[in-house]
């Protein structure tokens, strides 16, 4: 009887001493990755590294200001492009999405959040770099567009189906008609939820390399044309590291240290809208 | 063998017009292949309270939705019959269901304020539907509104909060004020107490009582004590069959039917 009890204690204090480990283990990587950031990057970030573009190899006191920019623009490109297909298909999914037609929506939007994100900058390079002759910013947004318009779509998509069936029973017996109870009711109450997603979604991309490769490309020069290539965060990381100059690799550095706390930044906003939705309801 | 006469609505009081409000003609409604309500004609007559009652899944509830058109939003569910609204059948092609439902408005068994919207907003909501209002006039409906739905008191130093900071039986009489704030002719209740404490059931009871004097009500109730308590007429209900309908004093004291005196005597149900 007593040795049974022991055995039991015993096996379970293992497996909760397991669980601990795991989600150390979980953690660690994402730890590391800041303190080497900070580390390496935070010593490079100076007045310069934020006001200044890209110099010639070699020459010292060159700065990031160019692709901060760059990946502003294109990000915003990509939003401008995916978010109102990325919702209007999640609002149509979860109102309107049971039949055939739905499930296919809904499958076509899971097969494309699962191609591979320099797939999708193939996709963009074949069909706007090549008519267009050029790299440009454009086909960056639009390849970052497309990578968002299934996250966004499916999360939209849950969103919605949270709000209780009841509220769209009240605004139909109010009379309103199935559209309107939609936008009005439906929609509106998932609203909080929907902007979190689009944060979350847009936080995903903006790190994104592979995409940019070829289709922005990027650039050395401050640019704000969008019809030409455009210098971004992840490229301009990508060149740096790979390049032969020590002052490149600090940079880089201190070009990941700032990605990185971007992305940070827009988690936290992310869950500031679900913490103000709560204490709303 | 003759079919039993099918039971009809009693006469109204004396003095007030004979032709129902609202009235059924022959209602069958089906969820898919199962039928919720079978062949039940019955009449709703102005300023007066009609309650349905009887056991659970005896199609009281389908019955009302039935009556402003609710019932078929749920997939597979029909209707045959006719549902006559001051003698039109709400059911003939051509009626647009948006508008029967603006006639004849209805509260859920759940309070259901719009989460998003304050509590003025929530009474104006069924308005904005028609047509644009001017600020005075909308404030104007809005605060009648919450009068008649007792309320105004308790919230007319917070219209623009949120309506989810009231307690469940104020919302429930918010869902009241926004039903009939667009000044429906019938209004439908599904078990309006059936989410609520004593106290927040005594309000929306002493609320049906000044409801009937604007408006004809319908109301589901799985309280007998209630329907004893508000209704003018009971309906009893089982099987989704219409079983006897009668004044509620004599259902409770002598009623016809064997099945609704053991109902009303608790021996089933």
């Amino acid at each position: 009887m007593m040795r049974g009890r022991l055995v039991r204690q015993l096996i379970g204090s293992t497996m909760t001493g397991l669980t601990y480990g795991a989600a150390v283990l979980a953690i660690l990587p994402l730890a590391t990755i800041l303190v080497m950031l900070v580390v390496k990057g935070a010593g490079s970030l100076d007045w310069n590294f934020f006001v200044r573009s890209a110099v010639a190899p070699g020459e010292l006191g060159g700065g990031f200001a160019n692709a901060i920019v760059g990946t502003v623009i294109v990000v915003a490109l990509a939003c401008v492009i995916g978010l109102p297909i990325g919702i209007g298909t999640g609002i149509f999914l979860a109102e309107f999405g049971g039949a055939r037609f739905g499930l296919m929506v809904r499958f076509v939007a899971d097969v494309l959040n699962g191609v591979p994100s320099i797939v999708i900058g193939i996709f963009a390079w074949t069909w706007l770099v090549k008519p267009m002759g050029h790299f440009s910013a454009l086909a960056g947004g639009f390849a970052l567009g497309m990578i968002l318009v299934p996250i966004v779509a499916r999360t939209t998509e849950e969103m919605v189906r949270l709000v209780p069936n009841s509220l769209r029973e009240a605004a139909l017996a109010l009379g309103y008609q199935r559209w309107r109870t939609s936008l009005q009711v439906i929609v509106r109450t998932a609203a909080a939820g929907i902007v979190t997603g689009c944060l979350v979604a847009v936080a995903r991309v903006a790190g994104e390399t592979a995409p940019l490769l070829f289709t922005a490309l990027g650039n050395q020069f401050f640019s704000t044309r969008i019809a030409g290539p455009m210098a971004a965060m992840p490229l301009q990381i990508y060149v740096y590291a790979l390049g032969p100059y020590d002052d490149w690799h600090r940079q880089a550095w201190a070009g990941a240290l700032v990605l990185i706390v971007l992305v940070l930044a827009l988690s936290l906003i992310a869950r500031a809208v679900v913490r103000a939705k709560r204490q709303h309801a | 063998m003759t079919p039993p006469p099918k039971p009809t609505s009693p006469a109204p009081a004396a003095g007030r017009a004979t032709v129902p409000r609202l009235a059924t003609d022959g209602l069958t409604a089906w969820y898919g292949s199962s039928t919720g309500v079978r062949n039940v004609s019955l009449a709703c007559h102005e300023n007066t309270v009609t309650a349905l009652i009887g056991p659970s899944g005896c199609g009281k509830s389908t019955l009302l939705r039935s009556l402003n058109r609710m019932h078929e939003l749920v997939p597979g569910a029909r209707v045959s019959g006719r549902v006559l609204l001051d003698g039109q059948d709400i059911y003939e092609p051509g009626v647009n269901p948006i508008q029967v439902r603006r006639r004849i408005g209805m509260v859920f068994q759940r309070p259901t304020p719009f989460p998003t919207m304050t509590i003025a907003e929530n009474v104006a909501a069924g308005l904005a539907v028609g047509r644009r209002l001017p600020r005075s006039e909308r404030d104007g409906i809005v605060e009648r509104a919450l009068r008649r739905a007792a309320l105004w008191d308790e919230v007319k130093d917070r219209l623009h909060d949120s309506s989810l900071g009231l307690s469940g039986g104020q919302q429930q009489r918010l869902c009241v004020a926004r039903t009939v704030a667009p000044e429906p002719e019938v209004i439908l209740l599904d078990e309006p107490t059936a989410s609520l404490d004593p106290a927040g059931t005594a309000h929306i009871e002493e609320l049906v009582q000044e409801l009937k004097r604007e408006f004809t009500v319908v109301i589901v109730t799985h309280n007998l004590q209630q329907a004893a308590r508000i209704s003018d007429v009971t309906a009893f209900f089982y099987l989704g069959e219409l079983v006897e309908v009668g004044q509620t004093t004599t259902m409770f004291t002598t009623p016809a039917k064997p099945q609704t005196e053991a109902y009303i005597t608790g021996r089933f149900g």
